[in-house]
């Protein structure tokens, strides 16, 4: 979130789409209940189903699950043709006014460069026209015919409102209501709101869906001002926090980048990663990735890490494509891993194509699980008719289950959505010999420090290397590794207190830069718990730590005009006044500069301002489009039938052998979560169980006649990768719609299905998911695929 | 050791009331469930059964989004789930189902057991369980359907307003839970007013039919509930016009204080039993009645 | 069906009879109503956050136990810390059944291991589990570690060997997850958090 859960209250418009935030984040949802009674705010929710959610909004209109981009890319167009844009924040903060390349293009649903055989694009042409100095040039007047602006009004003029109708499904006087709800926004005075979550990363396009949204809070003014931003509803208690700690396959902690091998030294890697400012004057944040880099190399190698050693460079691997869990899962399936360990995750079920990942796993020479909790992972390899299929005999995979803490039982930092850090303490003591993660890595990480002092082997300098110099080197406490996080100055271990003094000359480690200031000289910045809020805004400094900085609003410079004058005098977060910056919250900028000296708002970026045109940074194009989803129950593209899905997709060998079509497949098919459940850890909860006890299919009144399915029936679900049983909720929530002249229904299941939980025995709803997925992430499409339903013998 | 501060009592005529010198200071308190800011969550629920110590078994899908499927002695508060279409809109609504603590309570007057159900001066209706002998008359006079019978020790349960919360000076643990701030608790002038003011702004939002439900026929309720339409409460699995029936009535005002005066045979009480609100209580397939030991006798 | 008649009278029995005692002024000690006592009163609270989605609720758990040296604390009960900005007490029906998550009968209790091929878990200790899967990793590493791609880059990369990490686990965790894996070239990883 560039905002918080509080800060929800000053919002004038909220819409909830690609999330349902009333199940998923139900307390943070209190806040939305805050604004619309004490700030008069309107609810919207768009999503396929009529959910918990939607049955408090003001307006709900349905969606075809997958076509959010046409959706949004058709409120852009509304926006833009009734003027109902914040023309002086777009001007000032977004690249409307820069000028493209002239070999930018984009036709019958491909942008330049498309390299068919590769399915991937050129990106040359997607970038901006540079002036002798590197600079971007710009045109303010937004008359350049090549300037973002025009070139954006060109691309969304095709998502008219009958065309969009066509696509997704909404009806357009539905349609109608929420443009003009989100409209009412681009005054100064008014706010919106998204909240989203995997309804929007779940698909095969899931960074663009958000991407289109942004676009939509860029042209209304929205982003940096209180009750605005753009809010991705995390789903983990510390999803936030494990994306900091870069715990994905190409990240390392702080959103600094595991090298690639395009990058052999570290000169090569800090060059490649450090951008130059692409307009005069900009902060241009990221100039200072070195001080960054070079602080976690320290970090990681300790005193192993010098200047003559590019700081233990090379003992980072280094990558030659995305090895994310996806991919890793399908070198499992055939045969080319030996190991794999799963850390409180119920990998089998809670990834794609479940029938697959059971032979994946069973590929495997040995499987270590961590885990508080008995899943069906660990357990991969015992039979269980109907749930899962296996041969236990056959299965040659070496299985350790190492029982974990819980939250209760350890102290630590979590990040909450709104970036808050927030410690927690130990309420008793782990069942049985429970141990935390960390003392589990450690225990491996000596058995493997000791085996390579003893008997050599390959590559043994980063094993040794690896700085693990704390006080218990078998369990690190919490404290220590914490202060780790913050960073240190090497010589003094003095704690430093922002990441400003962070050297890229070896002086200072930090384990995660955006963590500087979390735990200072002055002790543990995270445990706070003043929750005092002196403006009445919902911000409360000094309440636990939010990185960076402790800043409640991201990019909060663009609350006010370029003046420093805040658009809003009721919404001040930050202001230039007599002759200096004050405000309510820490700016997100230098506020020793005058505002007609300082740079834009958007500092993260080399030349300062959101982006209409993303450059080269996503695979899809600088532009969102409309694709389909990867399977689609129209089984066509209304705007290009050429380039149906995205162009660009990773398909993995075989893969396309299991899509179905909508003729063998004739129902759109989602899955989400339950407000009741988390996942699958709650199923193991009796009390959870009591209040949800059994998965389920949801689908609408229409269908259930047809299929001759009464409200309670066993039914069978399939799709082209397996078929599930359980029974029919036949709802009016779900109703058809009508898309490119046909009627297209859709079913939505649960994702708590567990056979070995204290709920009923259910399959789980992802022995019908595909594995096909974003481009960019490798996220699944867990939201939109197809499934044919029929009644079952009992 | 006593309250001091019951103000009603079951089975007890007021030629000898409880104890109950301890109630001139005390406000009578009531929880607001505003249907308009619900969102069915059922955190209501679950914190009702954790403060509770209560373990429902699992049971099983049963179509619907509630569950268990009804209250029972185990579950004392539920979400119920309706889908009703008005308005050319469709409406999820959903109820917090748990004891209204009327003001003048139909199961304590039904009551005949000395001392089983007692109000108390805040106006929260209790069942002192060791008194109970669970003849079930509670659940059979309650226009609201909320007291259930337990088969295993044969007693009465429902809600207590979380009375040892309310004690000690805590709010019911469903209110403290609530998500969005549709429950809400305090004294009962409290959440009358902010009821009011809270149907005005619904009214304001276009809610025209807005409305607040404290039925009279039980002298209003400790629970006070804000319904979108305020004219059908059915759609909320709520009875239009709760009242005490005439049986029930008749039993408290007339032939309970028989009790007293002159002790009635067992016969008589049986055979008046028969009459009034027997026939209430006998049929098995009534929710508030399970009896375990009875299906084992006619097995 | 009607009520068990036998069971019917003998109500009636009682009800009159605890009716004429009420009567006479002959109350059972019991007889007085008196509220459940307050079961948090001396138990021991400890603050936390929920560990379900990430609003980041405040908890406050309450386990028994005075904190002296001689008593084992067990969390019995959870619920909503009132002071904390965002949930201002509040918790969803998960959070509110937070206690049955600690409890829960499925927790694991001891390392485990699955022979190739067997059946049944059997219970080892934290010794042979950290024996044996160094080991493991060791000997796969050795055999498979890439040193230098075909064009001569050093690239140590391990790609026989992946983790899929939690986004449950405290940052601390976390950091050392991150430090364990990169040093021993593991490019293979991801986290729960986006599936």
């Amino acid at each position: 979130m560039t905002n918080h859960w509080i800060d929800i209250k000053n919002a004038n418009v909220v819409i909830i789409m690609g999330g349902n935030a009333a199940e998923a984040h139900p307390v943070g949802f209190g806040w939305v209940t805050e604004a619309m009674q004490h700030n008069n705010a309107k609810l919207i929710v768009v999503d396929p189903r009529f959910n918990r959610s939607a049955s408090l909004a003001d307006h709900y209109a349905p969606i075809r699950s997958g076509t959010d981009i046409a959706f949004l890319l058709g409120v852009i167009r509304y926006l833009i043709s009734t003027n109902q844009v914040n023309f002086d924040y777009v001007k000032a903060y977004t690249n409307a006014s820069y000028l493209v390349r002239d070999d930018f293009d984009f036709h019958e649903g491909l942008f330049s460069g498309f390299d068919e055989e590769k399915s991937d694009y050129n990106k040359e042409s997607w970038f901006y026209q540079l002036d002798d100095d590197g600079y971007a040039k710009v045109d303010e007047t937004l008359e350049h015919p090549r300037c973002v602006w025009n070139l954006l009004k060109q691309h969304v003029e095709r998502y008219d409102f009958d065309t969009v109708s066509n696509i997704t499904g909404t009806p357009v006087a539905d349609y109608q209501i929420v443009c003009d709800a989100i409209a009412s926004t681009h005054t100064k005075d008014r706010v919106a709101t998204f909240m989203y979550a995997l309804g929007w990363t779940h698909h095969s396009k899931g960074a663009q869906n958000i991407r289109t949204m942004a676009m939509v809070q860029l042209l209304l003014g929205n982003i940096g001002q209180l009750g605005g931003g753009v809010n991705a509803l995390r789903g983990h208690a510390n999803v936030q926090g494990a994306t900091d700690m870069g715990l994905l396959a190409q990240s390392l902690p702080g959103y600094v980048k595991l090298p690639s091998e395009k990058e052999p030294t570290l000169a090569d890697h800090l060059a490649a990663h450090t951008p130059k400012p692409l307009r005069p004057g900009q902060t241009n944040y990221w100039k200072n990735y070195p001080s960054f880099y070079v602080s976690l190399l320290k970090a990681f190698w300790g005193k192993y890490a010098t200047p003559e050693n590019d700081f233990g460079y090379d003992w980072m691997p280094k990558w030659d494509q995305m090895y994310d869990f996806g991919k890793h899962l399908d070198m499992m399936y055939r045969g080319e891993v030996n190991g794999c360990i799963v850390q409180g995750v119920n990998a089998i079920n809670s990834m794609p194509n479940r029938n697959k990942n059971l032979k994946a796993l069973s590929n495997l020479k040995y499987l270590v699980v961590l885990d508080n909790l008995s899943s069906e992972t660990a357990t991969f390899w015992q039979n269980e008719p109907g749930f899962n299929e296996v041969d236990t005999a056959s299965i040659q995979t070496e299985v350790f289950r190492l029982p974990t803490t819980c939250f209760a039982e350890e102290e630590g930092s979590i990040v909450n959505s709104g970036r808050w850090m927030q410690w927690h303490y130990k309420g008793a003591n782990a069942p049985g010999e429970a141990m935390a993660d960390s003392e589990i890595v450690s225990g491996i990480l000596m058995e493997l420090k000791k085996l390579y002092a003893e008997e050599g082997g390959r590559l043994p300098e980063p094993v040794k290397a690896v700085n693990w110099e704390y006080t218990d080197k078998h369990n690190p406490s919490s404290i220590e590794l914490s202060k780790e996080l913050n960073g240190y100055d090497v010589n003094t271990g003095r704690q430093v207190s922002s990441f400003s003094e962070l050297k890229a000359d070896g002086s200072t480690a930090c384990g995660c830069w955006l963590y500087a200031g979390s735990w200072t000289e002055q002790g543990n910045q995270m445990d706070r718990r003043d929750n005092h809020d002196p403006s009445g805004k919902g911000i409360t400094p000094g309440w636990a730590f939010a990185w960076p900085m402790n800043r409640r609003v991201l990019y909060n410079r663009a609350s006010c005009d370029v003046n420093g004058k805040p658009w809003d005098s009721n919404r001040t977060i930050v202001e230039w006044k007599g002759g200096k910056w004050e405000g309510i919250d820490v700016p997100d900028f230098n506020a020793k500069l005058n505002p007609k000296d300082s740079a834009h708002p958007f500092i993260m970026q080399p030349e300062g301002v959101g982006r209409l045109f993303a450059l080269k940074l996503l695979k899809e194009g600088p532009f969102p489009e409309h694709y389909e989803p990867v399977e689609s129950p129209i089984g066509t593209n209304p705007l290009h039938p050429k380039v149906v899905h995205s162009p660009v997709l990773r398909w993995f060998e075989g893969v396309k052998d299991t899509i179905g079509t909508k003729e063998e497949f004739p129902y759109a098919c989602t899955t989400y979560s339950l407000t009741e459940h988390f996942n699958f850890w709650t199923t193991h909860c009796r009390l959870a169980a009591i209040s949800m006890p059994e998965t389920f299919v949801e689908m609408n009144e229409q269908l259930a006649a047809e299929k001759g399915i009464k409200n309670g029936d066993l039914v069978k679900v399939s799709s082209k990768r397996g078929h599930i049983f359980t029974k029919a909720l036949v709802t009016k929530r779900l109703r058809p719609l009508q898309v490119n002249g046909q009627t297209v229904h859709t079913l939505g299941i649960p994702r708590h299905g567990s056979h070995n939980a204290l709920t009923k025995k259910a399959y789980s709803c992802n022995v019908l998911t595909t594995e096909m997925g974003d481009a960019n992430t490798g996220v699944p499409e867990y939201k939109a695929f197809l499934v044919n339903v029929e009644k079952a013998e009992v | 050791m006593a309250t001091q501060d019951i103000i009603r009592r079951s089975g007890t005529s007021e030629a000898t009331p409880a104890a109950q010198a301890r109630v001139g200071g005390v406000k009578q308190v009531a929880k607001l469930f505003d249907a308009t800011k619900c969102n069915g969550c059922k955190a209501c629920q679950v914190a009702c059964s954790e403060w509770n110590d209560l373990r429902e078994e699992v049971g099983s899908f049963q179509g619907t989004y509630q569950n268990p499927a009804s209250l029972s002695p185990e579950c004392w508060t539920l979400m119920k789930y309706n889908e009703v279409e008005a308005d050319g809109k469709l409406h999820w609504q959903f109820t917090h189902s748990a004891c209204m603590h009327c003001a003048d309570p139909a199961c304590l007057k039904a009551c005949s057991t000395s001392g089983a159900i007692v109000q108390h001066a805040n106006g929260t209706v209790d069942f002192d369980s060791d008194k109970c002998v669970g003849c079930g008359y509670c659940a059979s006079a309650c226009p609201f359907d909320i007291p259930k019978i337990n088969p295993v020790d044969n007693k009465a349960y429902k809600c207590t307003l979380c009375s040892d919360r309310t004690a000690v000076g805590l709010e019911p643990s469903c209110v403290k839970t609530c998500t969005t701030g549709a429950l809400r608790f305090g004294t009962r002038e409290d959440m009358l007013f902010y009821a009011e003011k809270r149907v005005a702004e619904l009214k304001d939002r276009g809610f025209t039919n807005a409305g607040i439900y404290n039925p009279e026929g039980v002298g209003g309720t400790g629970m006070v509930m804000i319904l979108r339409d305020i004219n059908d409460p059915e759609s909320y699995d709520m009875p239009k016009d709760p009242q005490i029936k005439v049986s029930t009535e008749l039993w408290q005002d007339v032939l309970k204080p028989l009790g007293t005066a002159g002790i009635l045979a067992t016969a008589g009480v049986a055979l008046l039993h028969r009459i009034t609100v027997g026939r209430n209580i006998v049929e098995e397939d009534q929710p508030g009645y399970r009896d375990e030991d009875h299906e084992e006798d006619s097995k | 069906m009607t009520l068990n008649r036998r069971q019917f009278f003998k109500l009636c029995a009682a009800g009159a009879a605890t009716s004429a005692i009420s009567a006479l002024g002959l109350m059972s000690e019991k007889a007085y109503a008196a509220v459940r006592e307050f079961k948090l009163l001396r138990a021991k609270e400890t603050r936390n956050n929920c560990p379900y989605c990430s609003v980041g609720c405040g908890l406050l758990m309450y386990s028994q136990g005075s904190g002296g040296k001689n008593s084992e604390h067990a969390i019995f009960h959870i619920e909503g810390d009132a002071d904390h900005p965002v949930n201002r007490g509040a918790l969803c029906p998960k959070g509110a059944g937070l206690v049955d998550y600690v409890n829960s009968p499925h927790r694991l209790q001891y390392p485990e291991y699955r022979a190739p091929g067997s059946n049944k878990w059997q219970r080892i200790s934290w010794e042979e589990a950290f024996k044996r899967i160094g080991r493991l990793m060791k000997d796969d590493r050795d055999a498979n570690l890439i040193e230098k791609n075909a064009d001569g880059v050093t690239v140590n990369r391990w790609l026989t060997t992946g983790m899929m990490t939690s986004s449950g686990m405290a940052n601390e965790s976390g950091i050392a997850t991150q430090k364990f894996a990169r040093s021993l070239g593991l490019v293979a990883i991801d986290t729960i958090a986006r599936n």
